[in-house]
């Protein structure tokens, strides 16, 4: 059992009582919500007659369904325009915050709930999405729910949960160049697996965390849930508060000076106890590139597809499908596998630091003839800054589209889709079959400027060749 | 609500790791604002692949209660829609090696248990019911057993699920707002509730 970590500290602090079966009803700090998760959950609370306990602690966007180029209402899809209407009638109604296309603040909600200060350090987060995780990054301890409680946490701002276990993923020193966040977690996921993070909270600390920016840390915290951690976190610390310093929602004024010292409060203590602890390096991580159908089936963008006798025993049925489906062979490299569609958006990569690195790689290049290669931001104040920085034009000169904020094609429950069996080369989250929108389209997920490395060269390629 | 003690049924066996939500139900079917219209869609683009081999296309598994699934299982997205296809479908119940925590979570909270067995013994059970479709399949969770035929496998569930399945509970929303004044106590405690 765990002592003394953040995730202990904020866990005893928003327990509300010990439920006869023995589950914890946990205080859920900040609800954020979308049109996808939600409807039938104000449905069951219409049915039963429940009001929302606490409106004023849920915030509403819309990402999932937006299309990305033409976002002029009545959306085409009837569907994703009744599923529009649903969020906008149940946020009057019950008086909830919604962040709605053209409100200048509307996003990804991973991405815009940080950006805006909303979450923050000590606080419980819990959306409809399995990658809530992201919020870890400031110090919160966020997780994904389903629908049904959805409603819980609308009726009674709580849940009724297990605790997890807490696992410290530690790793130290310097990352080399053309190492992205990205190629941290899927390292990470690669070498822990994806199902190794089942029960687990991971605090992820050592040198090369603490170095990092914040925008950073969401990336690695975003995918906790991929390694099959349902929340993933990082200690504040001074990157912590001077990020969050006048933000939107941030304390202000002497409120401020009490948060700071409150939030340093609840760092894991130095001789904190965990269920288990996971030593890496960051020297031995390097750019690294999926290429099965699991975030786990990662290798370095100069290595090879493993042959079933390199990899564990209970790893071989998944790659077997893995070969079949992404049409790989063991032994064959994965650097100049040919790609379609390049894909540069997502909570986990939609951020303004990954435009930026991205477009490092893009500009003065050009996107090679026939591939379609387009860029998301992640939220409308992403787009903003991108363009006040000249982003825009760096990639739409070197032939990538510049959209409008959303999910896109990670999930592609929108117009962006991949068709057949196209490859895309994606900085989104996940790989598994059908995920980009085609029952047969394959994914190769890695960081945003071996993305735009994939563009301009066709190919899946090694970025340090490029910087 | 309903005690979930123990279910009967027949079983269908669905062979593979890893099994993402998307796949049990893809994206493009979330595009609802109720649960009605997931119904004949689960594994709908594994099921077009397999061209009628799917599991849920045999017609010795039409009718089949418990899904006897491998290794982690559920992973991915945290879209409830996952286990109400499978519900209505007609799934009561999930015995697998092991499952993905939110849709778990998901199932506990829609009066499904999903019990874990040893590997061993999920793929022998698997089996089982590949050679004899028809054979009654028990779970029972006051015993943590399952039964298929004349063998009987002990299964695993954390307590606190248990109970609420034993006692009635699962939904637990009525007992969670049934503590509104320990709640409000709690929210006051909070330094950031103040601050906003």
């Amino acid at each position: 059992m765990s002592r003394g970590t953040l995730f202990d500290k904020v866990w005893d602090l928003h327990t509300v009582s010990t439920l006869p079966s023995g589950q914890t009803q946990l205080f859920i700090g900040l609800h954020l919500i979308h049109e996808v998760t939600s409807p039938q959950a104000f449905a069951m609370l219409r049915e039963r007659g429940l009001p929302v306990m606490f409106p004023e602690r849920t915030v509403a966007t819309v990402d999932h369904i937006v299309p990305t180029e033409n976002q002029a209402r009545p959306f085409a899809d009837p569907l994703a325009e009744e599923m529009m209407e649903e969020l906008e009638r149940n946020c009057k109604d019950y008086g909830i915050r919604f962040y709605n296309i053209g409100s200048g603040s509307q996003g990804i909600v991973h991405v815009i709930a940080p950006e805006q200060g909303l979450t923050q350090p000590g606080m419980t987060v819990a959306c409809g999405d399995s990658h809530t995780s992201t919020h870890g990054a400031v110090g919160a301890i966020a997780f994904g729910i389903g629908t049904s409680q959805v409603r819980d946490v609308l009726a009674s701002q709580t849940l009724a949960l297990s605790k997890l276990k807490v696992r410290k993923i530690e790793v130290n020193g310097n990352l080399n160049l053309g190492v992205y966040a990205k190629d941290v977690i899927l390292h990470i996921i690669r070498t822990l697996g994806v199902k190794g993070g089942v029960g687990y909270a991971y605090e992820f600390a050592g040198t090369t965390f603490d170095h990092m920016t914040m925008e950073e840390r969401m990336t690695v915290c975003n995918m906790a849930i991929e390694g099959g951690a349902r929340c993933g976190y990082v200690n504040p610390d001074e990157a912590t508060f001077a990020y969050l310093k006048g933000r939107d929602f941030a304390p202000q004024g002497q409120a401020w000076d009490q948060a700071v010292n409150w939030w340093r409060s609840l760092r894991s203590d130095a001789n904190a106890e965990y269920d288990d602890v996971v030593v890496f390096d960051a020297a031995d991580i390097p750019p690294t590139v999926t290429w099965g159908i699991t975030p786990g089936q990662g290798i370095a963008v100069d290595g090879v597809i493993p042959a079933p006798e390199d990899l564990p025993e209970g790893d071989r049925f998944v790659a077997q499908e893995a070969y079949q489906y992404m049409e790989l062979q063991p032994g064959q490299p994965i650097k100049g596998t040919k790609v379609d569609v390049c894909f540069i958006g997502s909570c986990t990569n939609g951020r303004i630091s990954d435009l930026r690195e991205a477009a490092k790689i893009a500009q003065g290049r050009h996107v090679v003839e026939g591939i379609k290669a387009f860029v998301v931001p992640g939220s409308q104040r992403v787009k903003q800054q991108a363009e006040l920085e000249g982003l825009d034009k760096i990639f739409r000169e070197a032939g990538f589209e510049w959209r409008e904020p959303g999910c896109s094609m990670c999930l592609a429950m929108n117009p962006d889709k991949l068709i057949g069996q196209q490859v895309s080369a994606s900085s989104s989250n996940r790989n598994f079959k059908g995920r980009q929108g085609s029952s047969s389209g394959r994914t190769l997920l890695m960081s945003p400027a071996m993305v735009a490395a994939a563009a301009i060269t066709g190919q899946v390629s090694d970025v340090r060749d490029l910087l | 609500m309903s005690q979930v003690k123990s279910i009967a049924g027949r079983g269908l066996p669905l062979v593979g790791d890893d099994i993402d939500t998307d796949r049990i139900i893809p994206a493009r079917f979330l595009k609802c604002v109720t649960f009605d219209g997931l119904m004949g869609h689960a594994f709908e683009d594994d099921r077009g692949q397999a061209q009628g081999q799917h599991p849920f296309d045999q017609p010795q598994y039409k009718g089949a209660t418990f899904l006897i699934v491998n290794r982690n299982f559920g992973c991915g997205s945290s879209r409830e829609h996952a286990p109400q296809a499978l519900a209505k479908w007609g799934i009561q119940a999930l015995i697998g090696e092991s499952f993905a925590e939110i849709f778990f979570g998901n199932c506990v909270a829609m009066g499904i248990p999903c019990v874990t067995a040893a590997s061993e013994q999920v793929k022998q059970l698997q089996e089982a019911i590949a050679q004899h479709p028809q054979q009654s399949v028990e779970l029972d969770l006051e015993t943590l057993t399952v039964t298929c035929g004349e063998v009987s496998w002990p299964i695993e569930m954390d307590n606190g699920p248990r109970q609420m399945f034993l006692s009635g509970t699962w939904d637990a929303c009525g007992q969670l707002v049934a503590q509104a004044a320990q709640i409000r106590a709690t929210a006051a405690q909070l330094p950031y509730m103040q601050w906003a």
